[in-house]
């Protein structure tokens, strides 16, 4: 599903970030990636959607070979990939139904297979009767749903969500952390890199641990390392 | 460069928008498209009717042969034979002295008549006027008959030609030169305008890259967005021909009719400048916003 192999990077400015990883992660697990600031696990992820091309090594997605990507391929290689980011990235002059739908209109789905994609989605989200409101009448909750319905809705086999309860409370990192492991459940790959030590410790998943851009920590139901 | 037609409704939409967004911006480079089509339409205009003048002047030169008063019937008869038998002469027709000066009065018209004076004791010439072939080899033609015997003189318009065609030349030249000018002009605003297209949908374009819209995807609704700010600027220029010069024509015709000035006729001539206009705007419009594209969008 996901294998990386002697993968380094080293930024234009000299900065190494990622100092020799190799790993594999298969179809349906839940992966927690965790670590201190700056310790390369922003640069971890964005190797894999190819917003960061390894200086060495080779990346493997979805039998998708990353490292002799053409440019043109990334948008193919996206529709395989769901993102979630801390800040939602939500479209502010766009209701919630319309956020959905546009991750779909933009890379060519048949208008005719959009409504029902994006009710289905919402659905599961439990945002339907939200549909209308725009993200800046809802709560972060909320709005983290709609934004992780926005990955979901094409039905990509892995999920990477960067710090999604990052801008929560605890209250509704739960209702979130509900829904990745619901998302899970149905046999989607789920990687979360985190800084919240009580879920980790709480809903017990492989925990990936890097440390000055190397893997020093890799256990099946792992717990938070000890960081500040 | 993929261009689905289930997508094309989408990027027009898009592109209309935005339009519509940046109003002032938009207005800015549509207006810069307006002045420049204006000016190349003018020119235009101007520049072929200019040279369809000179050419028609061009291909009625004729040498005037004025005859020696002392030649006789027989010396002039040998004269027109020699005329016919130059390589590039095509014809060569006589008009005797009464004829020229009744031409001179005519061409006077009401001023003319003070000439009747002369009708007792004209002083003019019997003349050949020969045409050549080809109305560039008329300098030469002229000057091989004033060589020969019981030519007082030659006449031609070359002088006149010569003029008219200068001033086409450097009038296009001048004309030119300020084109290329407000072309690039009207490129710079309209790449800007498209920059603030792209600036304030920075965050849309980001998230399109996120969910894998190919680039193409993101790039045409600027493009149209290009085209369509050109195509705008050429609204007005067009307008502005076809109305102008059917007027022009309407009433310049009865003026000049039989004179050798002559107004190309209003079809098909304004629809090909026309069709010129709208495609320079269009070639701006696409043109500039390749320019921001290329430069801000990352894709």
């Amino acid at each position: 599903m996901i294998e990386m192999k002697d993968v380094y990077k080293t930024y234009s400015n000299g900065v190494l970030a990622i100092n020799g990883i190799s790993i594999k992660i298969n179809q349906g697990e839940f992966v927690y990636i965790v670590g201190p600031s700056g310790a390369g696990k922003s640069t971890f992820i964005k190797l894999m959607y190819r917003e960061e091309k390894p200086t060495k090594g080779s990346i493997v997605i979805n039998g998708i070979q990353l490292e002799n990507l053409k440019e043109k391929e990334v948008p193919y290689l996206r529709r395989n990939i769901g993102v979630v980011f801390q800040d939602f990235k939500l479209l502010p002059k766009l209701t919630v139904y319309e956020n959905v739908a546009f991750a779909l209109e933009v890379i060519g789905e048949n208008p005719k297979n959009i409504k029902k994609k994006v009710l289905n989605v919402l659905d599961l989200v439990q945002l339907k009767h939200k549909a209308r409101s725009f993200p800046d009448e809802l709560s972060g909750g909320e709005q983290q749903r709609v934004s992780i319905a926005r990955s979901i809705v094409n039905n990509p086999p892995v999920i990477i969500a960067d710090e999604p309860t990052g801008n929560l409370d605890p209250e509704t990192s739960w209702e979130i952390m509900r829904l990745l492991e619901e998302i899970n459940n149905r046999g989607t790959t789920v990687l979360m890199a985190t800084h919240n030590k009580v879920i980790v410790n709480t809903i017990r998943k492989r925990v990936i641990t890097i440390e000055d851009g190397k893997i020093v920590r890799d256990e099946a139901r792992g717990e938070y390392g000890l960081y500040e | 460069m993929v261009f689905m037609n289930k997508t094309l409704g989408r990027h027009l939409r898009e592109a209309v928008k935005s339009l519509g967004r940046n109003a002032w911006m938009s207005i800015a480079s549509i207006s810069a498209v307006t002045v420049t089509l204006l000016l190349v339409g003018t020119f235009l205009v101007i520049m072929m009717n200019l040279n369809n003048i000179a050419s028609n002047i061009e291909e009625d030169v004729e040498i005037t042969v004025l005859i020696d008063r002392t030649a006789d019937q027989n010396a002039q008869n040998q004269l027109e034979s020699k005329l016919k038998n130059l390589e590039k002469v095509e014809n060569v027709q006589f008009s005797s002295k009464d004829q020229e000066l009744e031409k001179l009065i005519k061409s006077f018209g009401e001023k003319g008549e003070s000439f009747k004076l002369f009708e007792q004791d004209n002083p003019l010439n019997d003349v050949f006027i020969v045409k050549t072939k080809v109305p560039e080899d008329t300098p030469v033609v002229a000057e091989e008959i004033k060589k020969m015997r019981y030519v007082e003189n030659v006449q031609y318009g070359e002088e006149t030609v010569k003029k008219l065609f200068e001033v086409v030349n450097v009038s296009r030249n001048i004309g030119i030169v300020l084109i290329i000018g407000l072309v690039f002009t009207a490129m710079f605003l309209i790449s800007n305008t498209i920059k603030i297209t792209i600036f304030a949908r920075r965050r849309e374009i980001e998230i399109m890259k996120l969910v894998g819209a190919t680039n193409w995807f993101i790039r045409w609704p600027f493009f149209l967005e290009g085209l369509f700010l050109g195509a705008l600027g050429a609204v007005i220029p067009i307008t502005v021909l076809v109305v102008s010069y059917n007027s022009l024509v309407n009433i310049a015709v009865p003026y000049i009719q039989g004179s050798f000035v002559e107004l190309l006729p209003f079809s098909p001539f304004v629809f090909q400048i026309s069709a010129i206009l709208l495609l320079i705007g269009v070639l701006i419009g696409i043109w500039g916003s390749l320019m921001s594209v290329r430069k801000f969008l990352k894709v």
